[in-house]
């Protein structure tokens, strides 16, 4: 059988959520997520076409809550958690071209 | 709809060998719903308030914190469904991942394959069906300012993120690929806000960025199916940048196709100064976003009892109540009084001075001229209808009848008296055919040529005898009466030669 998950599609996945991998760590990752999808392959092995898909572990539907406020936190307080804020608001490094 | 709308071939691009290019238009409205807090979380759904300053460990994305949907986003996005002739089926959260620090969490949580509402329409007052494919629920971004550099995005040093509006629940509605002019698109985002406001969902202001408009536009030669490769055009502030927006564009797909180059699929941004769209990034493949169900929400499946009490609360929509009104008042419903009238609100304030024996036509003439908006809850609809009696019954002229009904609405006070005091009388036609026969006698040439005159110089002539009336009775003549009386002066005199 062939490797379910070449490095490139680690890279790429990687590089989706901006994380900078080594070489080495590129391939460590490929192998560890290698396994996790043979373990997946296994699971599709299984004959399954009388069981309906569940979304939830839990049969429970329509957990709610009421339309009521409730309370938020200091301002300053989360901007001290921040590496960098300004005017009120979180600075972050420039985004130009990795908009979503 | 299908491609033999009556409106199909509205609107053409013409190319330079003279080739007929259709365009294609699909909308993606976004709207926040009016709600008091999130979708997930209690922080308050504020416009406007101090950065930072409406936010939790939940909307913040910090670790531990736990998402809980409120009821109230639910309701006012099934709500949205069914004012659009949407079937709401059982829906499911997803996560779409991205990284971008508008999302704290590194991903948003929406509805992918299982949306809430789903297959609706929305009729547009022209007559044209625009299908909905899907109207689902799901949370707004962070809000982000580009700073350094002139606060321009290419020239950013860097960014500041307010968390205010991240977490704000979101109704995306989506457009199937209906529409064919820039006038199509306009209406139905005109009429998607009127019936958002009324069934109140959303405040739906472009201005504010309550409702958000994206186009996706595409183009095809004329008479031909097959559709062409889109662009999806963004930063759409108003309905009249839409229109502008998807002219450019279509004009720009014409010229690539015309020499011979491919259009690329792509989100362009408008450029309201420049008057033109710029490229975005490349569309990203859905895959891109890596989709999975959002394990920390449990499915949405609403009952029948709920459904139907959804269904029940819903208030008559524009539509309709347009429809309604024109009938009543003898007016196409495609009038564009009527449809004044209604965005105004103030079909109500009509429908009940009508029910007050207001005769329709006129009462629905000073709604819609004669009413200003701000005033109209200070007017009892029964001094219109009253208004609109002494106004037929010729006690009013339709001038006096206006200056009459400000001070009503001013005062609210009778207008019958506030038209005594004014001395607006009812003016006794025989006083007024003894005034007609004297100016008669006293212009016989002019009168010989009302008389046996074309049209053309009659019309000229009745201005003139007209004009001689009301300075003889200070104005106070009512025009209709005396063009009543001037055609039977005239009706005698033929009949007499
Ligand atoms: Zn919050």
């Amino acid at each position: 059988m062939p490797t379910p998950i070449s490095r490139d599609d680690v890279a790429r996945v990687a590089q989706l959520a901006r994380l900078t991998l080594t070489d080495d760590e590129l391939d460590r990752f490929t192998g560890q997520l290698g396994a996790v999808l043979d373990h997946a392959r296994d699971i599709e092995a299984l004959d399954i076409d009388d069981v309906p898909p569940t979304a939830h572990p839990y049969p429970l539907v329509n957990v709610l809550r009421a339309d009521e406020v409730g309370a938020t936190l200091d301002r300053d307080e989360v901007l001290a958690q921040a590496p960098s804020a300004e005017d009120g608001r979180f600075r972050v490094p420039t985004i130009l071209g990795q908009e979503p | 709809m299908s491609d033999q709308s009556a409106t199909e071939a509205a609107y053409v691009v013409e190319g330079s060998e003279g080739d007929r290019w259709a365009i294609v238009v699909g909308l993606e409205v976004h709207v926040e719903l009016a709600t008091a807090t999130k979708l997930f979380c209690a922080c308050p759904n504020v416009f406007g308030d101090e950065p930072n300053t409406n936010v939790c460990p939940t909307c913040l994305g910090l670790p531990g914190s736990l998402p809980v949907l409120n009821r109230n986003a639910v309701e006012l996005a099934m709500r949205i469904g069914r004012a659009l002739r949407c079937t709401v089926e059982p829906s499911v959260f997803a996560r779409k991942n991205y990284f971008y620090p508008d999302m704290p969490k590194d991903y948003q949580v929406s509805q992918y394959d299982k949306p809430i509402n789903v297959d609706g329409e929305l009729a547009l007052p022209d007559g044209t069906v625009v299908g909905i494919e899907r109207a689902h629920l799901e949370e707004d971004t962070g809000k982000n300012t580009h700073a350094g550099g002139g606060g321009r995005i290419h020239d950013a040093d860097y960014s500041l993120i307010d968390y205010n509006r991240a977490g704000v629940p979101l109704v995306e509605i989506v457009s199937r690929p209906d529409i064919r002019t820039p006038d199509q698109a306009r209406a139905y985002v005109a009429e998607l806000r009127q019936l958002l406001v009324a069934i109140g969902a959303s405040d739906a202001r472009m201005e504010e960025a309550s409702m958000r408009v994206d186009a996706n536009v595409s183009v095809r030669p004329e008479g031909t199916t097959e559709l062409g490769t889109r662009c999806e055009i963004k930063n759409l502030n108003s309905i009249r940048s839409l229109g502008r927006a998807i002219e450019y564009e279509a004009r720009r797909q014409v010229d690539l196709l015309e020499t011979g180059e491919r259009v690329r699929q792509e989100t362009r941004h408008w450029d309201e100064d420049g008057g033109r769209t710029r490229p975005g990034r490349s569309k990203e493949e859905a895959e891109d976003y890596r989709y999975f169900d959002e394990p920390d929400l449990v499915p949405v499946a609403p009952d029948e009892a709920w459904q139907a009490a959804v269904d029940a609360n819903l208030p008559e929509l524009p539509a309709s109540r347009r429809a309604r009104l024109a009938e009543r008042a003898g007016r196409p419903t495609t009038d564009g009084g009527v449809a004044l009238t209604v965005e105004r609100d103030l079909d109500a304030l009509a429908h009940a001075a009508m029910d007050a024996g207001g005769d329709p036509a006129r009462v629905l003439t000073h709604v819609e001229h004669n009413v200003p908006v701000e005033a109209a809850g200070g007017l009892d609809p029964a001094q219109l209808a009253d208004l609109v009696r002494l106004e037929l019954d010729g006690a009013l002229t339709a001038t006096q009848a206006k200056t009459v009904l400000a001070e009503v609405i001013a005062s609210g006070r009778p207008p019958a008296d506030i038209a005594a005091e004014r001395g607006f009388e009812a003016m006794d036609t025989s006083a007024l055919e003894g005034t007609i026969d004297e100016i008669i006698a006293a212009n016989p040439t002019e009168w010989d040529d009302y008389v046996h005159g074309d049209d053309a110089r009659r019309g000229k002539l009745t201005g003139f005898f007209t004009g001689q009336v009301m300075k003889a009775t200070k104005g106070q003549a009512d025009g209709k009466v005396v063009n009543q009386l001037l055609g039977a002066r005239r009706a005698a005199a033929l009949a007499g030669e």
